[in-house]
């Protein structure tokens, strides 16, 4: 079970972009997030995968308090997820060629022994070449980039994936095959997901249900 | 396959023949960006032209507006208006009188295209300055008309870029595209990272200003997007126009008929939500024959040889496609 419970978050202390926030995700479960932009769900997606630290408020995994953000949350806890962001430029170092980024995480935990067979089956998974897998992310286009960047989130075999508006910038098709691999994953590892967005007929297509933003309880920041 | 409309007037806004697009690469390698494209845009007219990342739409987009790097190589002509073309103009004549004037150019991140350290008014002002002929005194009123004109509001003039939203700073790049009160209006991408409402009203507003008077050539990857507003669509698939179709028989009745529209029509999670599989060629090593061969359900020996755009479509079993 993924919980969180009466988050407060934002950038600036006195101003938290929402106060109060709760929301659960149950093993296994799909839940999509939906709202407009700015509304604050990136941030509580930010919140859920222990990238950013509320101001008030819990986060608890699997029945354990968070017990730290970014690189000071629990190893286990960290590893824990799988994350994917909208913009693959933005979230892929620029140089890294795509074989290195998607092993980064297993390199960072010290098992770069599993890096050559790890590599092959999640790029395969997410219909990568090896052609591709020399190249720096300059060098692919936006589909091939997010592609590489959700074998990265999937590399550590995470109980929970959080993607937030992981298809915003790709066709339709790339949108379609990226959820197939998601879900393909879930199915085998029985996975939770909390996917955010703002596109109501993908998330309710994908997800097991959706939460409006206005629905969570939310009291603007100011 | 100029799909003439009774609103089309003597010379067509665009027309574009042949247009190629390669880049020469180190080593002596050519990336084929776009191949041979034939397209024709009337007044009152908007065309989509979809396709995914990377197919060449945006290049296609650097070509008429001149803005292509030093490394690319062109063939064809797009000719504006009938009287000049873009692809053998010089930098000066792109310059002085097509960009901003002949073509309004919406752009893909419109906060990265509006100047961050000056506030929209200024702007405004400036492009007015530029672009028209308004005698000084009546410049002011004549950026807040602009501004106007693209629903931006008056009382957020002052503020720099940065303290824009998404979809106001989409208004002040809009009012700056309108400015030139050109003939032609190109938007790359007009609505990516927006969210659904804010790309229904962006597009909404791209037609409204289009109206009767002027063509809109639409870039995106959302085909929603498209369907909302175009009249007709362009599907480019590996640098190549695969099909070209009226809007509402595309989206509607008979449907796509080309196997890749149709693949990328049934991806849509409204629709089958299944992808197509694999991914597009590299566009350094098109193969000789139908680049969508290693994808295509419907492929056969014939296929190995280039179908050409035929009736709208670029396909050997195209029929057989639409049956399906
Ligand atoms: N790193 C940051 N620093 C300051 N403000 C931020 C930062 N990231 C987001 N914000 C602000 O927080 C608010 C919510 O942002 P976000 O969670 O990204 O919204 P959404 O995902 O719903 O679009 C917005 O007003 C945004 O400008
Ligand atoms: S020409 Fe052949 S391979 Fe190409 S789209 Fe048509 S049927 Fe498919
Ligand atoms: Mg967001």
């Amino acid at each position: 079970m993924l919980e969180l419970q009466d988050v407060t978050a934002g950038y600036e202390r006195r101003a938290p972009v929402f106060r109060d926030v709760s929301l659960t995700v149950a093993p296994g479960e799909a839940v999509g997030l939906l709202g407009p932009s700015g509304c604050g769900k990136s941030t509580l997606a930010r919140v859920a995968a222990l990238l950013h630290r509320p101001d008030a408020g819990r986060v608890v995994i699997d029945g354990t308090p968070a017990g730290g953000w970014r690189h000071r949350a629990p190893r286990a806890q960290r590893t824990a997820f799988g994350v994917v962001f909208q913009q693959p430029r933005l979230s892929a170092d620029p140089r890294l060629r795509l074989a290195d980024l998607v092993a980064e995480p297993l390199r960072a935990n010290g098992r770069s022994a599993e890096v050559a067979d790890a590599v092959r089956e999640l790029t395969e998974r997410v219909g990568l070449g090896p052609e591709l897998l020399g190249r720096r992310p300059h060098e692919v286009s936006d589909g091939q980039l997010q592609r590489a960047c959700l074998a990265r989130a999937l590399i550590l075999k995470p109980r929970w994936l959080v993607c937030d508006e992981m298809t915003a910038m790709l066709d339709a098709s790339t949108t379609a095959a990226l959820v197939a691999v998601v879900e393909e994953y879930r199915a085998e590892s029985g996975a939770g997901l909390l996917a955010v967005g703002h596109d109501r007929v993908l998330l309710r297509r994908w997800c097991d249900r959706t939460v409006e933003w206005d629905g969570l309880g939310a009291s603007p920041g100011e | 396959m100029t799909t003439a409309t009774d609103t089309t007037p003597a010379a067509p806004v665009l027309s574009v023949q042949g247009l190629s697009v390669r880049f020469r690469m180190r080593g002596g390698a050519f990336v084929r960006a776009v191949s041979d494209a034939h397209f024709e845009l009337g007044s009152g007219e908007c065309l989509a032209l979809v396709g995914e990342s990377g197919c060449g739409k945006s290049v296609l987009a650097s070509a008429l507006l001149g803005l292509l790097p030093g490394n690319a190589e062109t063939a064809g002509s797009a000719l504006l208006g009938g009287d000049i073309d873009l692809l053998s103009a010089d930098e000066q004549t792109l310059a002085r009188t097509v960009r901003g004037r002949r073509i309004g150019l919406v752009p893909q991140s419109p906060a990265a295209h509006l100047t961050p350290v000056r506030t929209v008014r200024s702007q405004l002002e400036e492009t007015v300055r530029e672009l028209t002929g308004t005698p000084k005194p009546d410049v002011r009123k004549a950026a807040v008309a602009a501004a106007e004109r693209a629903a931006f509001p008056a009382d957020h003039l002052d503020r720099h870029p940065h303290e824009l939203s998404g979809g106001l700073a989409q208004r002040a790049a809009t009012a700056l595209a309108l400015i030139g009160d050109a003939p032609l209006l190109l938007a790359d991408e007009p609505t990516t990272g927006l969210d659904r409402d804010l790309v229904e009203r962006t597009v909404d507003e791209l037609k409204r200003h289009t109206g009767d008077t002027r063509a809109l050539l639409m870039i995106t990857h959302d085909l929603a997007a498209a369907e909302r507003i175009a009249d007709r669509i362009a599907v480019m698939y590996a640098g190549r126009i695969v099909e070209q179709a009226d809007a509402r028989a595309f989206f509607g009745e008979p449907g796509p008929r080309h196997p890749y529209a149709r693949g990328l029509l049934n991806a849509l999670p409204e629709r089958e939500f299944t992808p197509i599989p694999g991914m597009p060629p590299e566009l350094a090593d098109l193969p000789a024959g139908c680049a969508f061969a290693p994808r295509c359900p419907s492929a056969t020996p014939a296929c190995e040889e280039l179908p050409l755009l035929v009736d709208g479509v670029a396909c050997h079993h195209a029929l057989e496609a639409q049956r399906a």
